[in-house]
């Protein structure tokens, strides 16, 4: 599905991203790591936004080289923060991932219309659909955000932090949704913060640091508690609770 | 019949009206009668003389400016994502104007009545080769309203220094009144060298109505929807300076128009910036029509200029709006 190699991305001085390479393909991906490690920027490299160098090819093709319709149907992108400027209802909101799908003029279609009606019917905001997006609450809204990038239907699904500022309830719907729809035959690729979810819904996690891929495989691999200590700079207790995985961090080293 | 199209009849119907309403008010008291009469060709020469050669041009005129900045206001607050802004944001407006003092200061403007809306035109042209060089690069509208900044500060600072070395007194006041805006004494020539300005400038704005939409989320977010964001960009600041140029070298400056009318439709639409596009237009062009109508049936010596009038009747309505909807942009 997506193919890294030796991707790395230059921005200002800096890079930020550093020779990363992985075949990812299938499963919810979780991409793990410090504040300021690449994470974003890698997911934007890989959805197109910024260029990089190395070599990032979806089903073997270049995401350099796409048409950006074409790209848009392939990569539904879901950014960081809630950004939605101005106070559209649901409906429409979750309508803007048909885009990449509508021809120049053209008005949405049967197709269209159905794909709008499973994103809302998966995220359950169906009773919301005529809500303008700014009376949502933060969870209302980030659900109302996801379904915008489930509209796209695309097979490879990139979430920037999509669980920033939910509480525990939402964290896990989200989490649910995206599983399922890894569970359809997407490929999910999703920035996280929290080891615990992470290490509990992910098929399997990157870890980046400094722009480097340090660790790459199932969560139980990747989450060591010395790894911790090294890339996070904390001691993590790392148990099980209900045969679940459970990481907290304990103390600043 | 959808609301979007019961709102665009409606207001297409009152732009209608009040362009009517104006061929009927002028010092030249012909009365409905007589005006409606000449228009229709079955007049009496001398009304079918004020009709056809001042009051229809100058009622087109104020349509069809009234639609391109109403239009331009609206594609500009999507495009920015800022409920502020307006057509004079990325300063063509103020090159257009320049140029139309430039016109006026070096005595060309009474050479023919051509000579000042081609010199506006050649300034909104002009204000847009420092807009693209200073803004192509950076993919985010800030730079573009930077440079729109500095570049309607220039040529205000332009338009000062005119007034300030103005040869006499009354070319001065000539510019000033110039730069407050009017319909009075326009022709057919100006409608004609108005019509393609803003034709080619709606056409253009109405084409990036999807791009403004997917802009909603972002610039991220519109890109990764297949948006080609350089494109739109290029796009609506071509549309706007051929447009708002075209319309400000006939008309003068006529402020207000541009900020207001979206904000006014806003509530009657869906909120997308794309469905704001045609009732802006259609809003901008009944606020004009209704503004000018106005400012003839002042009964003064001297008529009040259009861009007063529009500031007048718009603030009102804004603040009025402001209060009613705070929430809503």
């Amino acid at each position: 599905m997506v193919r890294l190699d030796a991707v790395s991305v230059t921005l200002g001085a800096g890079r930020v991203v550093d020779g990363v390479s992985a075949d990812l393909s299938g499963g919810v991906i979780g991409l793990i790591g410090p504040n300021g490690a690449g994470k974003s920027t890698l997911v934007r490299a890989i959805a197109g936004l910024i260029p990089a160098e190395g070599a990032i090819l979806i089903n073997a093709e270049p995401v350099a080289t796409m048409a950006l319709r074409d790209r848009g149907r392939r990569i539904a992108y879901l950014p960081q923060g809630q950004t939605v400027h101005w106070p559209l209802t649901v409906e429409r909101l979750v309508a803007l991932g048909r885009l990449p799908h509508l021809a120049p003029f053209a008005r949405p279609g049967e197709a269209d219309a159905n794909a709008i009606e499973r994103a809302l019917e998966r995220t359950d905001l169906q009773l919301l659909r005529d809500r303008p997006v700014d009376e949502l609450s933060g969870g209302e809204r980030a659900r109302v955000l996801l379904a915008r990038a489930l509209a796209v239907e695309a097979p490879l699904l990139l979430a920037d932090e999509p669980l920033a500022a939910l509480d525990p309830a939402h964290q896990i719907e989200v989490m649910a949704l995206l599983r399922a729809e890894a569970a359809r035959g997407a490929t999910v690729i999703a920035v996280l913060h929290d080891l615990t979810l992470a290490a509990r819904w992910c098929d399997r996690l990157l870890l980046i640091d400094h722009g480097r891929l340090v660790a790459d495989g199932k969560p139980g691999e990747v989450l060591t508690a010395d790894r911790i200590g090294a890339v996070y700079g904390v001691s993590a207790f790392i148990g099980e609770a209900q045969g679940e995985p459970l990481i907290v961090p304990l103390t600043q080293h | 019949m959808t609301k979007s199209f019961r709102i665009n009849l409606t207001l297409a119907l009152i732009a209608l009206l009040w362009a009517g309403v104006s061929l009927g008010i002028g010092p030249a008291h012909l009365g409905w009668g007589r005006a409606f009469a000449a228009l229709l060709g079955q007049g009496d020469p001398i009304a079918t003389t004020i009709v056809w050669q001042l009051r229809l041009p100058r009622a087109m005129l104020a349509l069809l400016i009234g639609a391109m900045l109403g239009a331009a206001g609206a594609a500009l607050q999507g495009y920015l994502r800022n409920p502020l802004a307006d057509p004079g944001v990325l300063g063509v407006s103020s090159t257009a104007a320049l140029g139309g003092v430039l016109a006026l200061y070096y005595g060309f403007a009474a050479l023919s009545p051509l000579t000042l809306p081609i010199f506006a035109i050649v300034g909104a042209l002009a204000g847009l080769i420092p807009l693209l060089l200073l803004a192509a690069r950076s993919e985010g509208p800030l730079a573009l309203v930077l440079a729109g900044v500095a570049i309607a500060t220039a040529a205000g600072a332009g338009i000062s220094l005119a007034l300030n070395f103005a040869p006499n007194p009354f070319a001065a006041v000539e510019i000033m009144t110039w730069l407050m805006g009017s319909l009075a004494d326009r022709s057919f020539l100006h409608v004609w060298l108005a019509l393609p300005c803003v034709a080619v400038g709606l056409g253009l704005t109405l084409l990036e109505g999807r791009a403004l939409d997917a802009l909603t989320l972002g610039e991220d977010g519109a890109t990764a929807l297949g948006i080609d964001l350089k494109r739109t960009r290029l796009i609506l600041l071509v549309a706007t300076a051929i447009g708002v140029g075209g319309a400000v070298a006939v008309s003068g400056a006529i402020g207000f128009v541009g900020l207001v009318v979206p904000h006014l439709v806003r509530p009657f639409t869906d909120r997308r910036p794309s469905s704001l596009l045609i009732p802006s237009a259609l809003g901008g062009a009944a606020l004009l029509a209704a503004a000018d109508a106005l400012v003839r049936s002042v009964p003064t010596l001297e008529e009040p200029r259009l861009g007063v009038v529009t500031a007048l009747i718009g603030v009102p309505i804004f603040l009025h709006q402001l209060v009613r909807a705070r929430r809503q942009w």
